[in-house]
Parts: structure tokens; C-alpha cells; sequence
């Protein structure tokens, strides 16, 4: 298998993206994609933020190359030999080819302007962000981590939810994951929850929603149920901004919409004043 | 009496025994020995259904309208059951129910999802879909529980939570999480039983405990198979497709170790013998308690928080299904392992 050996030791570089142009769905205005990316992906013109993918979000909220990656060799299986149109390792393989991943977050431990932190990212690009047995133990180890040694913790979520493939092994994920923040909370560790473009059903409703600070990035959409059902289930037209970040902190389920630009500034902050003497 | 598409065979051959004994009443024809081949084909033939359902009709089962529910358990296996309502901080949510109760002459708290008996009940019951208000409820009523060292039976019954506007303003995904997050740390033994239909995070929000036990019939999903066959296959009819994927039996779960047992149910199901159905239940709660009960309660968290960690399946190293080779962290271990029960960090 030497392609995939070779996209293996790859595994860092960015994916390219097609074109040299990019539209921002807001306000319609096209972007230079270097131009983009130096804006952190973020509209210069209305603050519309584009997906990110893990390594964009690490480069971003963590000190240049403290990064240290923990858990990198976890893969999933096919534990349930799942297949609708295509079989579990084909849409495994797909995600793997578009994201040089092996499952749909990254952990380990970083600097913060200083402040050693344990850190899980999750990558949409991975499978819409599922969560299946690996991103569980993988969170749930990195929440470990930071228990046995007294570290801060920040998860940024991007996901669909609890992934179908692997049916209730997923759905337990959610329970495992809490299982730990039980622990660790109970220590006074500080979590801070970042919720991103999408986080829905079993991300939200598990380990996203219990943190003792919850950011969100504007525009993100948050929730529980996928509105297309519950539109269905009750038959009258969602607000308009519905399980927007902005409806979510409106109703008290979040502390702060912090724009990308200004996130590792507000994070760094936040470390500091919460940092045990 | 609703009767499932696959049951039609032998309520066919049950009519005919019923037409037979009409027969035998009127006339003078001794038919005595057609009616005990009859009989004898009719239990051969449930043996035969009922022996080999598949997931989708097992999940036909568990929604089965004469099923016994939360307050029909509470009812034949519990005295001096007193219904607790409200969460304190918005309403009482009709479709999970709590309350105290005597139990085998043990003080316990129950909890459970509600369906209703009918379509009225229903509307009130929201067809056993909670709010956040019936996860805070029962967030309130285990910690009452655990003041008073009452043990916890929750019982779930739910299609899944409830997908509503008044939900998501309320924060339906925040009080699943808060409970996931409680119930490891609850000092007091939890027995959980899925008694029908094991919906997701609805489900789960009741869902954590020291023994986890499942009624042959029922199902666990972590998406309904109508809800999987519209996402997976764009076509929500593939319901028996995705019914077999999801692997959501009482036996799958089991196998899966996510389950502790398999609670029997009367042939066909609960609702065909719904005493028979509560003394085994009763028998099984008692007998889990008395286990539980030889456990400190340190050891009891302890216990609780390895089960749930060691739920799922992944590989450390080696080569993905898809043929990429990655290798282990750590030296000096094998190639690929596969990690099934990894024990906890600290
Ligand atoms: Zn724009």
C-alpha cells in the first residue's frame, strides 16, 4: 500500500483546496483563497466563518509547535460490519482520503500563551465529525490526561453527533465521555467548551454541553434535534435564527460568541484568570 | 388488541380453534382430538414466530400498543407508590414519570418514560418523548434518592427525546448531558431496565447505572431505523435494512457488553402475559439489588464508571480496514491489538 503510506507521512499537510477563488455563501463576496486563509478564514466583509479543519484550529488557539499529539494510532474497526450504500471502512477510507485522518478528532497537549492545556479537536471533515468508539476514547483519554495531571481542558466540538455505523457502541460514547468530566469537574479543573459549525445531537448532548465556560463562534449552528425534524414533528415554521449560536446564548446555554479572531486571545485570557495558585 | 403483520398466521389458526369449540358445544361430533392437533400446531407455530423475529419485528414488539409500561410495572411489582412531579423550574413532564415507592418492603425511587394507553393519554404523555423538564425531574428525584440511600430503578420506554421547539429553547441536549455527567457520581445503586424501545439520547438520559438490563423483546438505538434508513439509504422505507444494521436487540447488546443481561419475556411478548412479565422483571430487580448491596459505595462508583469506560470497540496500531498502516505509539508491543476492555487511566 504505498499511496497510503506516502498520504500517511502526510498526514499534517493542509488539504488543498480546488480552486484558487472562494464565495463566501453570506454576502456572495469572492476571496483569494491565500487572502482567506490569512484572515483565519473569516469574511473580511460581513465575519462569516468558513469550517476550519483540527490542524487550522491548532494552529490557531495554541503557541507555535507546542503541540504534542496523544492517541494517534486509535482507528476504528467495523465492530458491526455496517453497511448501507457503502460499507463502514469504504466511508472510513474516504474521510481518511480527504482528511489524512484516522478517526474525527485530534488530542493532545499544548501551550496557550503559555498555559499548558489538554486540548481534543474534533474535525468535520472526518465523517461530519462523528462520534463513534474512537473520538469517545479519545476524549475520554484526553480528559483523563488532564485529571491525573491538573491540566486545564478545552474540547472544540464540530460534529453531526453519535455516528450510525457503529450504533450503540456510539451512543455510549456519550456516556463514557461524561463519565470522565464527572471526575475531572470534581477535581475544580476548569473546561472550557468551544462549540463550532456544527455540533448537533450526541456531541451536544454529552461532554459539549458541560463545560464550565461555553464559547461559541458566530453563526454556528448548535442543537440537539436536526431542525428539518423537528419542523416535521411540529408542524410550524423555526425562528429564524434558530439553534444559532446566537439563539443558544439568547436562551442561556452558552457564556460567550467569541469571533475567530479574537479566540485565542479570549482563551489565553480566560486560562490566566482561572490558572490555581 | 392490535395484532403485528407477522402474527397473523397463528391468531388465523386461533380463530379456528375458537370456531372448533363452537362446533363441539352445538353438535355431537367429538372433535376433542382435532383441537388438541390444532392446539398443539398453534404453539408450534408461536415457538416458530416468535423464536426467530427478526430486529424489525422486535422492534414491532417493543412499540407494541398493549405493552406494559412504566406505571403497569410500578403497578403489579410496587405498594405505596407515590407519583413526585415537576422539575422545579418550568413543568411537569407527563413523559417521564418518577416517584417513591415500596419495592419487596424497600423504600426505592423509580423513574421511567410513559407512553399512553391511548390516543388522548397520548397527547398529554407526548407518546414517551421527554423534555428537558423530565430529564431534570429526574435528575431532582435521584438526588433525593441518594440522600435517603434509596435505591434507583429507571425505566426506559422512549421513541427518543422529544424534537420540539420549546425543547432545544429549553436546552433538551444540556439536561441529557447534566444527567450523563450526575449519574456516574449518584451514591446510591442503579438498576436500569430498557423495558421497550431504547431511543437514543433519550434514552440514555436515564440510562446510567450499575446493572443494565434489556427485555428480550425490546431494542436499543442510537437512531430509530426509520430515522437511519431516510440518513443512510434516503429512503425511509429501508426501516428492516436499517432495523438489521443498527444491531439494536436486547442479544446484540449483549454481545456488544453493553448490557449486563437479558430479561425473558412470555412467548410473543410481555403484553401476552403481563404478571408472568412483572414477577420475572420483579425477580431480576430484587436479585440485582441484593448483588449490588454486598458493594461499598465507593466500589459501587468505581464499578459503574469501568463499565461505561470500557464500552466500545477500536485498535491501537496496525492496519486500518482500509489498508493504511499506522503504527503503534509505544515499542515493544504487538502489531495490532485490539483494545475491547482498556482500563482507566488514573
Ligand atoms: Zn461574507
Amino acid at each position: 500500500m504505498p499511496l497510503f503510506k506516502k498520504r500517511l507521512i502526510k498526514l499534517s499537510k493542509r488539504s488543498v483546496p480546488d480552486g484558487l477563488w472562494t464565495k463566501c455563501p453570506e454576502c456572495k463576496e469572492m476571496f483569494y483563497k491565500k487572502e482567506l486563509d490569512d484572515g483565519l478564514k473569516v469574511c473580511s466583509k460581513c465575519g462569516y466563518h468558513f469550517l476550519i479543519n483540527s490542524k487550522e484550529r491548532i494552529e490557531l488557539i495554541t503557541d507555535s509547535a507546542t503541540f504534542e499529539e496523544h492517541n494517534a494510532d486509535l482507528y476504528s474497526g467495523d465492530p458491526l460490519q455496517f453497511k448501507d450504500s457503502k460499507t463502514y471502512p469504504e466511508r472510513q477510507k474516504a474521510s481518511f482520503l480527504k482528511t489524512g485522518l484516522l478517526d474525527a478528532v485530534v488530542t493532545g497537549v499544548a501551550q496557550i500563551n503559555g498555559v499548558k492545556t489538554a486540548l481534543a479537536v474534533m474535525d468535520f471533515g472526518f465523517m461530519g465529525g462523528s462520534m463513534g468508539a474512537v473520538v469517545g476514547e479519545k476524549i475520554t483519554r484526553m480528559i483523563e490526561h488532564a485529571t491525573e495531571k491538573k491540566l486545564p481542558l478545552i474540547i472544540v466540538s464540530s460534529s453531526g453527533g453519535a455516528r450510525m455505523q457503529e450504533s450503540t457502541l456510539s451512543l455510549m460514547q456519550m456516556a463514557k465521555t461524561c463519565a470522565a468530566l464527572e471526575r475531572y469537574q470534581k477535581q475544580n479543573h476548569l473546561f472550557i467548551s468551544i462549540l463550532t459549525h456544527p455540533t448537533t445531537g450526541g456531541t451536544t448532548a454529552s461532554f459539549a454541553m458541560l463545560g464550565d465556560i461555553i464559547i461559541a463562534e458566530p453563526g454556528a449552528m448548535i442543537g440537539f434535534a436536526g431542525a428539518r425534524v423537528i419542523k416535521q414533528t411540529i408542524a410550524q415554521d423555526l425562528p429564524k435564527d434558530f439553534q444559532s449560536a446566537e439563539f443558544l446564548l439568547e436562551h442561556g446555554f452558552l457564556d460567550l460568541i467569541v469571533s475567530r479572531l479574537d479566540l485565542k486571545k479570549k482563551l489565553s485570557l480566560l486560562l490566566h484568570l482561572f490558572e490555581k495558585k | 388488541m392490535t395484532i403485528l403483520e407477522f402474527e397473523k398466521p397463528i391468531v388465523e389458526l386461533e380463530q379456528k380453534i375458537e370456531e372448533l369449540k363452537k362446533v363441539s358445544l352445538k353438535g355431537n361430533v367429538d372433535v376433542s382430538e382435532e383441537l388438541e392437533t390444532l392446539k398443539e400446531k398453534a404453539l408450534q407455530l408461536k415457538k416458530e414466530i416468535y423464536g426467530a423475529l427478526t430486529p424489525w419485528q422486535k422492534v414491532q414488539i417493543a412499540r407494541h400498543p398493549d405493552r406494559p409500561y412504566t406505571l403497569d410495572y410500578i403497578k403489579m411489582m410496587m405498594e405505596d407508590f407515590t407519583e413526585l412531579h415537576g422539575d422545579r423550574y418550568f413543568a411537569d413532564d407527563q413523559a417521564l414519570i418518577g416517584g417513591v415507592a415500596r419495592f419487596m418492603g424497600e423504600p426505592v425511587m423509580v423513574i421511567g418514560h410513559q407512553k399512553g394507553l391511548d390516543t388522548k393519554e397520548n397527547l398529554k404523555r407526548n407518546f414517551g418523548c421527554a423534555n428537558p423538564e423530565g430529564y431534570r425531574k429526574a435528575l431532582r428525584l435521584m438526588k433525593l434518592a441518594e440522600r435517603f440511600e434509596m435505591p434507583l430503578f429507571c425505566f426506559i420506554d422512549t421513541p427518543g427525546a422529544y424534537p420540539g421547539l420549546g425543547a432545544e429553547e429549553r436546552g433538551q441536549a444540556e439536561a441529557i448531558a447534566v444527567n450523563l455527567r450526575e449519574m456516574m457520581g449518584i451514591k446510591t445503586r442503579i438498576v436500569v431496565v430498557v423495558i421497550g424501545e431504547g431511543g437514543s439520547g433519550g434514552a440514555l438520559g436515564i440510562g446510567v447505572g450499575d446493572q443494565i438490563f434489556m427485555l428480550e423483546n425490546s431494542y436499543y438505538s442510537v437512531i430509530s431505523p426509520e430515522g437511519c434508513s431516510a440518513i443512510l439509504w434516503k429512503d425511509p422505507k429501508k426501516t428492516q435494512d436499517a432495523a438489521n444494521a443498527l444491531r439494536l436487540t436486547a442479544e446484540d447488546l449483549k454481545k456488544n457488553n453493553l448490557i449486563d443481561d437479558i430479561i425473558a419475556e412470555p412467548l410473543g411478548g410481555g403484553h401476552k402475559n403481563m404478571e408472568l412479565m412483572a414477577i420475572t422483571l420483579r425477580d431480576n430487580l430484587a436479585e440485582s439489588l441484593e448483588q449490588l448491596g454486598k458493594l461499598s459505595i465507593d466500589k459501587l462508583l468505581k464499578e459503574r464508571y469501568n463499565k461505561f469506560r470500557k464500552m466500545g470497540v477500536f485498535f491501537e496500531g496496525g492496519i486500518t480496514p482500509y489498508g493504511v498502516e499506522k503504527p503503534k505509539e509505544e515499542p515493544n508491543s504487538e502489531d495490532k491489538k485490539k483494545v475491547n476492555n482498556p482500563l482507566p487511566v488514573s
